[in-house]
């Protein structure tokens, strides 16, 4: 194999993996502050509880996602060299913000967070949970910012050879070792046409990831019947937000779809396997695109996609055969994993709503009922969802995008590293797949302890430090509610 | 030195690495120093004295590759991709360190202890050394093609100076955790911790000086600087002074002196490295014409620019909550239920 093919497959895979991560913190992170809030505010120690353990889990998903993000910011330099070269002086100063603004904050109060329990009170304590998870949120707006100028590169200027050029000015394959990507707009390379619609997109994405673990844990302790009281008044919370997020996606999505018809149409034309430029273009359900015939075989909504993107059946959608063969992207595998990812968001839209529904009539925490049993197993299982469809939903943008590693500007393949020869990205894949493997089942292995382990207390916890007794005291005389 | 803006971040790229060497250099020390004590409660003390800040302290390694590869992409690309397995070496190693210190203490049984024990303290002298490796051959230069990729192989890479400097790093690693730890432990651990803090500085010692005696065979292009900079020679002092005034401090207990001595030197260090560097980054050896400065290796002076405000907006504030989270865990450590 070739450098290029194993580079691409040793960023996909240490990217994939990382991605298990970051999302379950911001998403998490998202959870405690709602906890720990809903402590201070009713002095239950129910929630104190609550914010105890989910930050144990929050504290282990935390650590994988630093060691393997490191990697991340190796491999720019480290695999694609000329891509880097290229990109630094647009990508670095994204990059060197997400460090400033978003590592230090997250991994400084993580301390705190994590370990300050027993050394500062709770007012601080909630400062440093709102922090770490600010600073999570922080960490994804620069690396799409940065991820985005790649989809779509505005505010910047090339330079060849040490003169700059006129704007429009495309590098051949000569002229790009000597040319870089110059920024003359700031702003506008934050704000570029798809930077705020992809964040939205992601952060939801990571708001549901979060959500659903804490409902599928919740749901497994119901099944089991353990840890009742604590358990429903997690997945309350864990389905409140996950409601309210998965709706939030639909629109979301759609935002995101609407910006790709505008600035990236080859990549909607292989979203939608629209091979020939039409009106009345249709949207697809499930499908299979069969690449002789040029056509898709499958369920699909008439019309649908046109009116979408223009407010009428019609409007005229690009097709693929609008762009020479050699500049389309995988057809198959995008069109596949975009609609796996819609699939999975609908059914995530279906089974939050399911929960509140069931909730509101009293079902959901009543009488043990076989129906009930069934949907908790569905609740269990349903932390799958956000993790398939945030992995799918990436890798349909950057497939979608190649063969470009800048749209429109840089190849994929004039971005390697010239000193890294084929054999050496071979034996680091090899080293990843082996770390990697044995830390996700170390991942695995104490995710499950964890969970069986569960809360430390059921009601009162004997862990709290006085000072935070005295406030839970002082608190419920004020609300005059009786002790829980 | 004219303070232009590429200067100025020729500066902070180093105070970021330097930053990291302060800071995650007792981490890794105390990697280091891991498996020479014996009992389980005594390895749990050491992983818990750098429990909450290991993972901030490493922060500085990723936001100085950050602002390296922001400041001068040209620097990032050719080290990154020059020393490919070095650097994917070292990534080895910090996921070790770092997952080792989640995962150990989480079973009781022997073996997952010792498993990963050894991989803390295999990770941590691992990246001490490959850290240590790549200065090294910086100072001694790389051979570069006009595009400023690397075109040497992996074994010029692993040349005797170079592993002596992974071995200097190491040493010095080693001690500044040897220090950090008296000042959290106490009692009989306290005071075998405090006897391996002047070996380690005997080790340091010995290993600086056979690297300066090194560096004068095998880097003579470095030897014309100390004549341009007569400061070389006073950093150097101050260096040794510093490093001399750890064992005084030591035996009067006053151990946050001693640590504080411990975090000059290291600095010092750092500026003699950046002091007989600049304002090369990269020095290409047999090529000179190809080696990379901070005025052909930089970004333009607009993102520079930019990047000193986000800096200047940013960092007083990373440094006043370092300081307070450091304070905050300050005092010896007390194993919890919840502790690593």
């Amino acid at each position: 194999m070739n450098v290029e093919i194993l580079a691409r497959i040793q960023f996909a895979f240490t990217i994939a993996f990382h991605y298990l991560y970051p999302p379950l913190s911001i998403g998490l992170g998202v959870i405690l502050v709602i906890m720990e809030a809903m402590w201070l505010r009713s002095g239950r120690v129910r929630y104190h509880n609550m914010a105890r353990f989910w930050t144990r889990i929050f504290g282990l998903t935390f650590a994988i996602g630093v060691a393997s993000g490191i990697v991340m910011e190796f491999e720019f330099g480290t695999n694609w060299a000329a891509y880097s070269r290229f990109v630094g002086d647009v990508f670095g100063s994204a990059l060197a913000a997400e460090g400033i603004f978003a590592f230090f904050l997250e991994s400084g109060f993580l301390a705190i967070l994590l370990f300050g329990w027993n050394k500062v009170g709770p007012r601080l304590h909630f400062f440093s949970t709102v922090m770490v998870c600010l600073g999570a949120h922080f960490s994804a707006v620069w690396i799409v910012v940065a991820n985005s100028w790649m989809q779509t590169p505005v505010g910047f200027s090339i330079e060849c050879n040490g003169t700059i050029m006129p704007a429009g000015f495309v590098p051949t394959a000569e002229q790009i070792l000597h040319s870089r990507a110059v920024i003359h707009d700031f702003w506008a390379m934050v704000f570029n046409p798809s930077s705020m619609d992809r964040l939205m997109h992601v952060l939801v994405g990571c708001w549901q990831a979060g959500a659903f673990l804490v409902v599928s844990i919740s749901a497994f302790y119901l099944l089991r019947g353990r840890h009742r009281e604590f358990a429903a008044s997690s997945l309350k919370i864990g389905l409140v937000v996950a409601a309210i997020a998965s709706v939030l996606q639909l629109a979301s999505g759609g935002k995101a779809a609407d910006g790709v018809t505008k600035n990236q149409p080859l990549k909607l034309a292989a979203m939608e396997g629209i091979f020939h430029t039409r009106a009345d273009a249709p949207m697809s359900i499930v499908g299979w695109l069969d690449m002789e015939q040029e056509k898709v075989v499958g369920l699909q909504m008439p019309g649908m996609l046109s009116l979408l993107a223009g407010g009428s059946t019609d409007t005229v959608i690009t097709g693929l055969d609008a762009f020479p063969k050699p500049d389309w992207p995988k057809v198959q595998a995008v069109f596949q994993l975009y609609h796996l990812m819609i699939a999975i968001g609908m059914a995530l839209i279906g089974i939050a709503w399911a929960g509140l529904f069931l909730w509101w009539r009293g079902w959901l925490f009543g009488k043990p009922n076989p129906l009930v049993r069934a949907f908790y197993v569905i609740l269990v299982l349903s932390v799958l969802g956000p993790q398939i469809a945030n992995q799918a939903g990436w890798f349909t943008a950057e497939m979608g995008r190649q063969p470009w590693i800048v749209y429109g500007l840089m190849r994929t393949s004039q971005g390697l590293s010239a000193a890294v020869a084929a054999n050496h990205v071979l034996a680091s894949l090899i080293m990843f797949g082996l770390i990697y493997a044995l830390l996700f089942a170390a991942f695995i292995y104490l995710l499950t302890r964890k969970i069986q382990h569960g809360p430390d207390h059921e009601e009162d916890s004997e862990e709290m430090p006085s000072s935070w007794i005295a406030l839970t005291e002082n608190r419920r005389r004020k609300a005059g509610t009786a002790a829980p | 030195m004219s303070l232009d803006l590429n200067s100025i971040w020729f500066v902070l790229v180093g105070v970021l690495f330097t930053g990291y060497a302060m800071l995650d250099g007792f981490d890794l020390g105390v990697g280091a120093l891991h498996l020479f004590v014996k009992k389980d409660e005594d390895r749990r003390i050491f992983i818990n004295a750098i429990g909450p800040v290991w993972d901030g302290n490493e922060v500085w390694l990723v936001t100085g590759g950050g602002a390296l590869f922001a400041a001068f992409p040209m620097v990032y690309a050719t080290v990154f991709s020059g020393f490919y397995l070095i650097f994917m070496a070292l990534l080895a190693a910090l996921i070790f360190r770092a997952v080792a210190i989640e995962f150990r203490s989480k079973e009781k049984w022997g073996w997952w202890r010792q498993m990963w024990d050894i991989g803390f303290a295999a990770g941590s002298v691992a990246s001490g050394l490959l850290i240590g490796i790549v200065m090294g051959n910086i100072l001694m230069g790389i051979p570069l093609d006009a595009r400023g990729d690397y075109t040497g192989g992996l074994l010029r890479l692993l040349h005797p100076y170079s592993l002596l400097l992974g071995i200097t790093t190491v040493a010095l690693f080693a001690m500044h955790g040897s220090i950090y730890l008296v000042m959290k432990t106490e009692g009989e651990l306290q005071d075998r911790v405090r006897r391996w803090v002047n070996l380690t500085i005997g080790v340091f010692l010995t290993c600086y000086v056979v690297l300066n005696v090194a560096t004068i065979v095998y880097c003579p292009h470095l030897l014309a600087r100390l004549d341009q900079r007569p400061l070389l020679a006073l950093v150097f002092l101050i260096n040794v002074l510093a490093v001399m005034n750890i064992p005084r401090a030591i035996k009067r207990r006053s151990d946050f002196a001693a640590f504080l001595s411990s975090c000059a030197a290291m600095a010092l260090l750092m500026a003699l490295f950046g002091l007989t560097m600049y304002p090369n980054m990269v020095i290409s050896i047999p090529n000179p014409g190809n080696s990379l400065t901070i005025y052909n290796a930089c970004s333009t002076n607009l993102t520079l620019r930019i990047m000193l405000i986000i800096a200047m907006m940013g960092v007083p504030v990373v440094l006043a909550y370092t300081a307070s989270v450091y304070y905050i865990f300050r005092g010896k450590v007390k194993l919890t239920p919840h502790s690593y």
